[in-house]
Parts: structure tokens; C-alpha cells; sequence
């Protein structure tokens, strides 16, 4: 067996996801009161002792988060989760909320509790409608067990609106506080200035869930699996030309041909069975050839190496008949989309590496497709702007990939 | 030292007062970065993108008219990736708008070496002019989206919020609320976003008038400096004066009581002046 059942719970369980009884069977209800008799510090401590990384994207250490976001100045402070997943090929967030929503909210309380925050946010994107409601159930049972609540930490839930840009963490906040989803320039960062001007804590689900799944055991445990440089499983989400599509929860360091080809997780190529190229890290991601998905293994520096990222987990499998003119085109209006439009490299680089994919022109006009990336990447606000041109830069630098059908 | 901070910007040490952006450190050092969106009495807008540094162990780029000088910061204002992110800049604004009315932006097409055709030949901002009131006109054919408008509208100096940006992507754009002409919307007309907006994409429906008939001439006009006579603020007034009749009004933006800013009185109450019912 390659798949792991950590974060998310054992398929055997009987208990209602959102139930006491779950809470109970999964030890949550002794990770919370674990950390009840912790200092905001010790907790602290333990979280960077596991080296959990944030599991949106960014990999930021999260231990190194919570400990900027206790320190910072300021009576009123605030945790966010943010739930509105919404990068193309990612759909863990749903699923780990779906099978195990006590899991990211106990992560959730466990943070409020760190940082001194008595008021939590769940942001979900609002088309996760059957989520949402799987999530209020388990508030519910939290505030009945006395965890959460008024007086306790309060957890309200916000949905989104259907914009991809309200992912980002400044953007979401403007969207809390009722304001256009537009990110905001950083510095100052949200551990300093978040919500309302408080500092605030924001973090992915799947990294709650491992919060949660740290104080049910500990450090040495979460360590079983694993690399040394990276601790614990990864949730990845296989679509496209995979025998098997689905949400896996693998180690971290697992070979990514074997996440595509093990009978328990990919079960190999689909389509013609030929691999053209595996998109890692969702439309802001990078393309992989063949040979490099043959290299690689599911950890930081292993992918770093071919300029590729995990991301939010997001693995595409392309066959060898798939145009990657025609997929490039899909993600460049994608992009253009769901830019907010604040910034200029943002708002009009992304119509016209759409506009020059619809010409056809992505392979003739390289010179002026890199100096766009590299403005967009230099020069957009925030995180949108700055990976749009990500993927299309990716097949630029491997010529192997372009071959036409 | 405490209330100051020194910095390198393109390696010459420079030393300025704690909370100085790096675009105003750059304008001490004599290395001016250019600017679009930024305005003296306008909170930075951050949009542009023209006025990005790189500074010495950022990822990104940043804009410097937003960042704060810091302690041994070490700033490069003419590096490879700032010339190509500045050009970069002007060809997508150039792609995009009608920039005949605005000089920041042709002279960093000009400074940039920019190539106003090279993403040309797309969609375009092109659309016909909002003429829906006697003060003013909207001609956002022209529009950069600076959001100095908004900011101008909102709590930077009018607190009316009659403006704001709707739409996404490049469907974004100034908005009154809904589309409506703005004699509908909650505009009170002060004028205020004319006077920030670089781009001509706000003008004064005179100015506008003589442009559009050929007669307007900015050799020919004069500035005459007098104070609001409506009330007792005191508000700096500039006539501007062409074949004997006033055109424009506007406020120094140095002005320590305007900061160039004006009701609608002040901009727009001068037709009395130059009435032929008047009694002299």
C-alpha cells in the first residue's frame, strides 16, 4: 500500500463526519485538551518542531507563522481559514472537509488558542454549498462540547462569491470585511496587519488538519512519514489522462511516478497511456516532461531543481495526444478571467498572452511572451499576476514539450 | 539616528527621515523612478506598476511608492528587471488606452524605449464618450485606471464615494454605481477626480468643448491666482484664462488649504464672472 489514511479518516469509520463520536475516535477531542494546557509558546513550539509547511502553495513554515502572529502587537487578533479552494485540478480542501471537517477546525481552534485570537473565520468558496453545510454541523458539535462558541473562540463562516482572486489572503480579507476582493500590497504583512488592521492568522485547510492530527499524537509520530527535510503526507489531487483520478494522501518524498503509476494511486496513464507532460501546482503551476516526472520525487528541493513547486497538490496528467497550445490557451483565459484588474501587468498581460494564444502565436512569439512573464512575475501585486505566465514559461524552457500533434 | 534610516539606492549611500517611501528616497538621491498612478495628496494606489524598484533580497519587484525606506536597504532603480517591468508597463498601457492626453505616460514610453504596437492589435478600452452633464465628461477611452479618481471621490479629500472600480480583469473600470449616467448617481460634481486624473479621461466639459472644436490653445491661456468668493474657507483659486473668458478652475496642489482640491462652487460656479446679464 502506497496511500496513507492520516489527515483524512480511516474508510472503515462509521461515524458521522461532523459527529462527537468522531471527534472522539479521531483524538481530537485530546489534541484540543492537550493544547488547552499548553502556553501559547510550547504549542508554538510544537508546531515548528513537526516542520508542518503551509499547504496552500506557498510552504510557508507554520510554526514561523503563529509565532509572528503571537508576538505581534495588538488586542484584537483573528484566525482565518481559508477554505476557498479554487485552483484548476485542486479539490482536496473539499474532500478533507467533506470526510473530516473536525479535523481543520480543531487545527482551527488550536491556532486561536496559540495566537490569543477569540474570533476565527471559515472562508469557503461559495459553490461548495454541500461543504459549507457539512462545516456548520461541525461547528455546531464543537460549540455544544463547549470548544467554540460565543465567550469560547467563535467560528463564523463566510462564502465566497466566485472569484479565484479572493483565494488570495489579502484579497479574502477585503472580502470579509465587505470590501472588493483586491489584494493588498504586502508589506505590512497579515501577521501584523491582517483583518481590520488586527494581526491575523491565516492558514489552508489541509494545514489545520495537520495541526489537528499533530496534537492527536506528536512530533515523532507526524515524523513517521516523510522526508528529514519535510515531515508528514501531502494530499494531491490526480485528474486529467490518470487511470484513477481522485484525492491521494501520499508521503512526503514519494517518487511521482509512482504516485501516477501505483494500482492504489494513479493506476498509470490513461488515454492513449503515453505521458506528454504532468501540469504540478494547478494553471499557476509548471510543467513537467516525461523524463523529469521520472526524476522527481513529491518534496521541495527534489521539484525545486526543475523550477516546479507542489503547490496546492494539484497534479494534471496530460497523454501524448493533448496540444499543449490548446491547454495553455484554457489557462491563459483562465487568467484573464479571474485577474482582479488592479494592477497593469495583471489586468493587461493577462488578456494579451490570452490573446496571443488565440493567434496562435505562442511558439513564434517567445521573445515578447518572456519579457511579459517576467514583468507579470516582477512587477503584479500579488500572487495571481505573479504565476499566471508560470506554466506557459515552463514550456518555453523545455522545447521537447511543444511538438505539435 | 532613530529617525533616520540609510539606504544605498544604485550603491550611493542616501540618508532620510524614518517613514520616507522609496520613491521619495529616490527623488533625494537624484534617481527619480517614474510615476503614473502615484498623486502628493493621494493615498498610493499601488496600481501602475511604473514606479517598481528591485530591492536586494525581494522576490518580487516592489512599487515604490507605497514601500517604506528601511535600514541598509539596497535598491536598484535602472536594473534589467525594473527597465523591462517599466517598458513592459507603457507597451500594455499604450495597447490599451488612448494616451494622446497623457504626458507621464508618453514620456515613460519614451524613457522606457517602449513599442506602443508590440501587444497591440487586441481588445481595447475604446468606447464612446459619457457626455451626461454640463461640468464634466467621461471620456474612458482614455481611462490608465490609476484609481486616483477613487481615491480623490472617496477618503482621501470629498468622502462621497459616488466612484468606484466594477468589473474584473480587463473589464475593470470606474464605475457611478451600476452603469448610471451620473446626474443619477451620488456624484456632487466637486470636480475633484478631474483634477487628479492624468490621463485626460476626466475633463472639464469647457476644456472639452474648445478641444473637441479645434480652438483650444495652451499658448493662448493665463492663469489668474484669486480666492474663493462663495465662503469663508479661503480656497486658493487658479482662473484659467483664454481669449478673455475662463476655461478651467482649478487649486495648487501645494495649497495648504485646498491641496488642490475644490467643491463644486469653487470649480465650476464661475459662468457669473462672464455673464452678459451681469451688472457691472
Amino acid at each position: 500500500m502506497n496511500e496513507v489514511r492520516r489527515l483524512l479518516p480511516d474508510l472503515r469509520s462509521a461515524s458521522g463526519p461532523a459527529s462527537p463520536e468522531r471527534l472522539a475516535e479521531r483524538g481530537f477531542d485530546q489534541a484540543l485538551t492537550k493544547a488547552w494546557a499548553m502556553s501559547s509558546q510550547a504549542i508554538i513550539d510544537e508546531v515548528t518542531a513537526s516542520g508542518i509547511k503551509g499547504r496552500g502553495g506557498a510552504a510557508f513554515p507554520t510554526g514561523l507563522k503563529w509565532s509572528s502572529v503571537n508576538k505581534a502587537e495588538g488586542q484584537t487578533k483573528y484566525v482565518v481559514m481559508n477554505a476557498d479552494e479554487s485552483e484548476l485540478g485542486t479539490f482536496k480542501d473539499r474532500v478533507l472537509l467533506e470526510e473530516d471537517p473536525l479535523g481543520a477546525l480543531v487545527g482551527l481552534l488550536i491556532a486561536a488558542h496559540a495566537v490569543g485570537a477569540r474570533k476565527a473565520f471559515c472562508y469557503i468558496r461559495g459553490e461548495y454549498r454541500e461543504v459549507e453545510q457539512m462545516l456548520a454541523k461541525a461547528i455546531d458539535t464543537l460549540t455544544q462540547l463547549g470548544w467554540a462558541g460565543p465567550g469560547r473562540i467563535d467560528v463564523e463562516i463566510r462564502r465566497g462569491a466566485g472569484a479565484y482572486i479572493a483565494g488570495e489572503e489579502t484579497a479574502l480579507f477585503n472580502s470579509i470585511e465587505g470590501k472588493r476582493p483586491e489584494p493588498r500590497v504586502k508589506p505590512p504583512f497579515p501577521t501584523n496587519k491582517g483583518l481590520w488592521g488586527s494581526p491575523t492568522l491565516i492558514q489552508n485547510v489541509e494545514t489545520l488538519a495537520n495541526v489537528a492530527i499533530l496534537f492527536a499524537h506528536d512530533a515523532q509520530w507526524f515524523a513517521e512519514y516523510g522526508t528529514k527535510a519535510t515531515a508528514g503526507t501531502k494530499l494531491v489531487a490526480l485528474s486529467g489522462h490518470i487511470q484513477r483520478p481522485g484525492v491521494y494522501e501520499v508521503p512526503f518524498g514519494m517518487a511521482l511516478a509512482d504516485i501516477l503509476n501505483a494500482p492504489d494511486l494513479g493506476g498509470g496513464v490513461a488515454g492513449s497511456g503515453r505521458l506528454r507532460a504532468v501540469l504540478l501546482g494547478g494553471a499557476a503551476g509548471t510543467f513537467l516532461s516525461p523524463d523529469e516526472v521520472a526524476q522527481s520525487q513529491l518534496d521541495y528541493a527534489s521539484l525545486g531543481a526543475f523550477g516546479a513547486s507542489i503547490g496546492s497538490g494539484a497534479v494534471m496528467v496530460f497523454d501524448d495526444t493533448v496540444d499543449l497550445q490548446w491547454v495553455l490557451t484554457k489557462l491563459a483565459r483562465f487568467f484573464a478571467d479571474e485577474s482582479c484588474g488592479q494592477c497593469v501587468p495583471c489586468r493587461i498581460g493577462t488578456q494579451r498572452i490570452w490573446e496571443i494564444a488565440e493567434k496562435g502565436g505562442l511558439w513564434t512569439r517567445t521573445e515578447d511572451l518572456r519579457e511579459l512573464g517576467q514583468a507579470m512575475r516582477d512587477a503584479s501585486i500579488c500572487g495571481l499576476g505573479q504565476t499566471a505566465p508560470l506554466a506557459l514559461l515552463s514550456i518555453l524552457d523545455r522545447p521537447g514539450l511543444r511538438q505539435d500533434v | 539616528m532613530g529617525n533616520s534610516v540609510t539606504l544605498q539606492i544604485d550603491g550611493q549611500p542616501v540618508t532620510v527621515a524614518q517613514g520616507t517611501t522609496l520613491r521619495a528616497a529616490c527623488d533625494e538621491a537624484n534617481h527619480a523612478v517614474p510615476t503614473l498612478c502615484w498623486h502628493e495628496n493621494l493615498t498610493p494606489a499601488n496600481a501602475c506598476r511604473a514606479c517598481v524598484v528591485e530591492v536586494k533580497g525581494s522576490r518580487t519587484l516592489v512599487a515604490s511608492c507605497s514601500r517604506v525606506a528601511e535600514d541598509g536597504m539596497e535598491v536598484q532603480t535602472a536594473s534589467e528587471r525594473v527597465l523591462n517591468a517599466r517598458k513592459v508597463v507603457a507597451e500594455l498601457l499604450l495597447s490599451t488606452s488612448d494616451a494622446s492626453l497623457a504626458p507621464d505616460l508618453l514620456s515613460l514610453a519614451d524613457t522606457s524605449g517602449a513599442n506602443p504596437d508590440r501587444f497591440g492589435g487586441g481588445a481595447t478600452w475604446q468606447q464612446p464618450v459619457r457626455e451626461d452633464n454640463n461640468l464634466y465628461i467621461r471620456d474612458l477611452s482614455k481611462c490608465i485606471l490609476c484609481y486616483r479618481c477613487v481615491e480623490a471621490c472617496g477618503d482621501d479629500a470629498q468622502n462621497t464615494f459616488a466612484i468606484a472600480v466594477a468589473g474584473r480583469g480587463f473589464g475593470a473600470h470606474i464605475d457611478a454605481g451600476f452603469g448610471r449616467d451620473l446626474p443619477e448617481s451620488d456624484c456632487v460634481y466637486c470636480g475633484n477626480c478631474v483634477a487628479v486624473c492624468p490621463t485626460g479621461a476626466l475633463i472639464g466639459k469647457t476644456e472639452w468643448d474648445l478641444r473637441s472644436q479645434g480652438q483650444w490653445d495652451e499658448s493662448k491661456i493665463t492663469q489668474t491666482e484669486t480666492v474663493c468668493s462663495y465662503c469663508g474657507v479661503g480656497c486658493e483659486l487658479d482662473l484659467h484664462v483664454m481669449d478673455n473668458r475662463i476655461v478651467k478652475v482649478t487649486s495648487p496642489a501645494d495649497h495648504p488649504v485646498t491641496h488642490g482640491m475644490l467643491c463644486v462652487k469653487g470649480r465650476y460656479g464661475y459662468e457669473f464672472a462672464q455673464s452678459e446679464e451681469r451688472t457691472d
